[in-house]
C-alpha cells in the first residue's frame, strides 16, 4: 500500500474532509505559507472563506472558532506550537470546553484544535518544549495522540466529524513518521487502544511518539532476556479505552507507563490511578511510570536528556516489574 | 546625523551595530555546524534599532526582548563571551545553559530577558517600570516587539496599563514587514504606532535603519519617561536579512522576493551610519577598518571562550527550578 508521512497524512485528512463537508474551515498562523506541509494546497484549493491565516492573536482566533462554531462551522484551529494553547486558555478552558454543559446542551461545539510539533525538543528551551496534553484532558477536552501515520489521518477525520471539541496531537518525534495510508477516506474511532505488539510478561502503555521507542526497547529485551513485552497504545487520551488497557494487564499483571508529559498530575498519573482503581486485584507488581521530570526542558542537550523519558530508563523499569515478587 | 550626539558615542554606536552583525553572522555559521542546539532568529538588518535605543539608556533601565533577542542584549551591554557560552550550553553562560538564544538575559545589567512567546515582554516591563516609578527612581523599562506582536492582545493590555498609570515605559516595535511568512499588510490595518497613539501616549514612526533617527526618538520618550511624562511608542521600520529563523536557510519559502531584500540592503544600517561618520569627519575610513578587526576578534575570542567552558552535569538537570526545594520536589522522571 502507499506510504505517506504523518504531515502528509494529516494533509490528506484536511483536503478530503473539507472536499467533503463545506462547513470545514482553517485557521491559525502562517497557514497559507505553511512551510511544514500539513496545510499545503489547502488554499488554493478552498480559498479566503475557509483557509484563514490569522494574525499573531491566539486568544482571538480560538474564540473566533468557538463562534464560528456556535453559528454553524466547523473550524480546524491550528496551533503551530504548543505553548500557544497558553496564550488561549480561558478561550479554550472556560469558553470552548465549558460551552456545551453551561449552554444545557442547545447546541454543539465541532472544533478541532491541532498541536503541532508536540513536546518538541533538541535545544528548544523551556517554552517550546511542552507537551500540554494533560492540561487539556483535565479540562475535559477530547484528546488525540496518535503515533502512526495511518492514525493520524484516522484520527484526524475521526476529530473533524466529532461534535465536540477535539485536541488533536501532532508530537514532533511523530511527524517523521511514515506508513501506509489509504487512499480513502476512513476513520479512527475514539476511545480504542490497540496493541502494537503483544506480550504476555508486562505491560508497557506509550503514549504518542514513545511507541516506536518502547516497541525497539520491547525487542531487544526479548532477545536479550526474553522478557515478552505487550507494547499498548492508547491513541486516543480522552476518552481513554479503559477496557482495552485492563485486558492487557489481566495478562500480565505488571505495568509500566511510558508517557512524555511531567510526573506529578501528568497523563502517567491517570492511567496509574485506573489501573489502582479497577486492576488491584490482578496486579502483581507496582506500578511503573517513566516520564518528564517535574522542570520546563532545560537548553543543553545533555540536562534535556536527563529530563526526559528515556528508553534506558523504560528497560531498567520493565526489568524490575518483571523480576518484582513479593516476599 | 543627530545633533545631540558626541562623536565617542557616535563611533561606539557603530561600533555597536557591528558587533552585533558579526555576532549573528557567527552565529549563522554556528548553527550551521551544529555547534548551537535548536535554532536562533538573527536580528542581522536590524541592528540600529536595538542600538539607538540602548544608547540611549543606563545601566539602571531595564528591557524586555524577543525571540530576535541577541541584538538587545548586546547593545545593552551583553558580554559576548558568555553569550556564545549560553548558545552552546554551557554553564559559564547567561543562564547556566539552562534558557539558550531564547532565553538569553543578564538581569545584572536589566536585560530581563529574551523570550519565545510573541509579546510576552509588554507586561513584564510594565511592573518593571512600576517599581522605578513608586521608588521614586527616575529609571525606565524599555520593551522590545516586532510587527507581529501588535496583534497579541496582552501587548495591548500592557499599553493601557502603562499609559493609565503614566509609567515609564517605552514600547519599541521593530517592523520588519514580516511575522514569520505573514506580511503585515495582511493582518494589519493603519500603521502600527497610530494603534499607540489611541491609548494616550506619544508615538511616532522612526527610519528604522538610521541609528541616528532611532536614538533622537528613544532619547525624547527616554526623558519624559524619567520626567515622569509616561509611556510612549516608537515603530521603527526595518529589515531581516536572514529569513525568520535559522532553519529558514534550508527552506525554499516564497514569502518574500530576492529584489526586496536587495533594496533594503541598500540602506544598511552598518554603511549608511559609517558613510555619515566618515562625511562628518568622526571617523576616517580606517578607523571604520581598525573597529571591525577589533570586533571581529572580541567575536572570535568570545566563541574560543565558550568553546573551553565546561557543560552542565546532567546530575544537576533538576537545578534552578526553585530557590528552597522539598522533599521529592521537584520530581524526577524516573524513581532513582
Ligand atoms: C504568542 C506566540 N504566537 C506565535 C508564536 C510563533 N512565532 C514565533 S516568532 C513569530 C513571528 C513574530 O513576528 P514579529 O513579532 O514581527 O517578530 P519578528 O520575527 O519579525 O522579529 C511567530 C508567529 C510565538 N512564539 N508566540
Ligand atoms: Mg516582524
Amino acid at each position: 500500500m502507499r506510504q505517506l508521512r504523518f504531515l502528509q497524512a494529516m494533509n490528506e485528512a484536511y483536503r478530503q474532509v473539507m472536499a467533503q463537508d463545506e462547513s470545514v474551515m482553517i485557521l491559525g498562523e502562517d497557514i497559507r505559507g505553511g512551510i511544514r506541509g500539513e496545510t499545503k494546497g489547502l488554499h488554493a484549493a478552498y480559498g479566503d472563506d475557509r483557509v484563514l491565516d490569522t494574525p499573531i492573536s491566539e486568544a482571538a482566533f480560538t474564540g473566533f472558532a468557538t463562534g464560528a462554531a456556535l453559528a454553524g462551522l466547523r473550524p480546524i484551529v491550528q496551533f503551530q506550537v504548543p505553548s500557544l494553547i497558553y496564550v488561549a486558555f480561558d478561550q479554550l478552558v472556560n469558553q470552548a470546553a465549558k460551552m456545551r454543559l453551561m449552554l444545557g446542551g442547545q447546541a454543539d461545539l465541532p472544533v478541532t484544535y491541532t498541536i503541532m510539533v508536540s513536546g518538541t525538543r533538541g535545544g528548544n528551551a523551556g517554552q517550546h518544549s511542552d507537551n500540554p496534553y494533560p492540561y487539556l484532558v483535565h479540562a475535559g477536552f477530547k484528546v488525540v495522540c496518535p503515533s502512526t501515520a495511518y492514525d493520524a489521518k484516522g484520527l484526524m477525520i475521526q476529530a473533524i466529524r466529532e461534535q465536540d471539541p477535539v485536541v488533536f496531537i501532532a508530537s514532533a518525534m511523530s511527524l517523521p513518521q511514515k506508513g501506509e495510508v489509504p487512499e480513502d477516506i476512513y476513520t479512527v474511532p475514539l476511545g480504542k487502544g490497540q496493541v502494537r505488539r503483544p506480550g504476555t510478561d508486562v505491560t508497557v502503555v506509550a503514549v504518542g511518539h514513545l511507541v516506536p521507542e518502547a516497541l525497539a526497547v520491547a525487542d531487544s529485551l526479548f532477545e536479550k532476556r526474553g522478557i515478552s513485552v505487550e507494547v499498548w497504545d492508547p491513541r486516543t487520551l480522552l476518552p481513554f479505552d479503559r477496557d482495552g488497557l485492563l485486558e492487557s494487564v489481566r495478562k500480565t499483571g505488571r505495568v509500566v507507563i511510558y508517557d512524555d508529559t511531567n510526573r506529578s498530575c501528568g497523563y502517567a498519573s491517570e492511567i496509574s490511578a485506573i489501573l489502582g482503581e479497577h486492576a488491584f486485584s490482578y496486579l502483581v507488581a507496582p506500578i511503573k511510570r517513566i516520564t518528564r521530570a517535574d522542570i520546563p526542558l532545560p537548553y543543553n542537550p545533555d540536562l534535556e536528556a536527563a529530563v526526559l523519558p528515556s528508553p534506558k530508563q523504560l528497560e531498567q523499569a520493565i526489568c524490575s516489574a518483571w523480576s518484582y515478587s513479593k516476599s | 546625523m543627530s545633533n545631540i550626539l558626541p562623536p565617542q558615542m557616535a563611533r561606539k554606536m557603530y561600533a555597536d551595530m557591528l558587533r552585533i552583525r558579526q555576532f549573528d553572522t557567527k552565529v549563522v555559521e554556528l548553527v550551521d555546524d551544529d555547534l548551537i542546539p535548536g535554532s536562533c532568529h538573527e536580528y542581522c538588518g536590524q541592528e540600529a534599532v536595538a542600538v539607538g535605543v540602548c544608547s540611549a539608556l543606563t545601566d539602571k533601565d531595564i528591557l524586555t526582548s524577543t525571540h530576535r533577542g541577541h541584538g538587545h542584549t548586546l547593545a545593552k551591554g551583553g558580554d559576548v563571551g558568555k553569550m556564545f557560552a549560553e548558545l552552546f550550553g554551557r554553564s559559564a553562560g547567561y543562564n547556566k545553559g539552562r534558557g539558550g538564544s531564547m532565553h538569553i538575559a543578564d538581569v545584572s545589567l536589566g536585560i530581563f530577558g529574551a523570550n519565545g512567546i510573541v509579546g510576552a515582554g509588554a507586561p513584564i516591563a510594565c511592573g518593571a517600570a512600576h517599581k522605578f516609578k513608586a521608588a521614586g527612581e527616575p529609571h525606565v523599562a524599555v520593551s522590545f516587539f516586532g510587527d507581529g506582536a501588535i496583534n497579541q492582545g496582552v501587548v495591548h493590555e500592557a499599553m493601557n496599563l502603562a499609559a493609565i498609570w503614566r509609567l515609564p515605559v517605552i514600547f519599541v516595535c521593530e517592523n520588519n514587514l514580516y511575522a514569520m511568512t505573514t506580511p503585515l499588510r495582511e493582518v494589519t490595518i493603519l500603521e502600527l504606532h497610530e494603534r499607540a497613539q489611541s491609548y494616550g501616549m506619544a508615538s511616532i514612526k522612526v527610519d528604522g535603519m538610521d541609528v541616528g533617527a532611532v536614538f533622537d526618538a528613544a532619547l525624547s520618550a527616554v526623558e519624559r519617561a524619567r520626567s515622569g511624562g509616561g509611556p510612549s511608542f516608537l515603530q521603527c521600520d526595518t529589515y531581516r536579512y536572514f529569513g525568520h529563523y535559522s532553519g529558514e536557510r534550508h527552506m525554499k519559502t516564497t514569502y518574500r522576493t530576492q529584489q526586496e531584500i536587495d533594496e533594503w540592503k541598500k540602506r544598511d544600517p552598518l554603511d549608511l551610519w559609517a558613510e555619515r561618520l566618515i562625511r562628518g569627519s568622526i571617523c576616517s575610513a580606517q578607523d571604520i577598518e581598525r573597529m571591525k578587526r577589533e570586533v571581529d576578534d572580541e567575536i572570535a575570542q568570545g566563541v574560543e571562550y565558550a568553546r573551553g567552558c565546561p557543560t552542565p552535569s546532567p546530575q544537576d538537570a533538576l537545578e534552578y527550578m526553585y530557590a528552597v526545594n522539598y522533599p521529592y520536589t521537584p520530581a524526577k522522571g524516573a524513581e532513582q
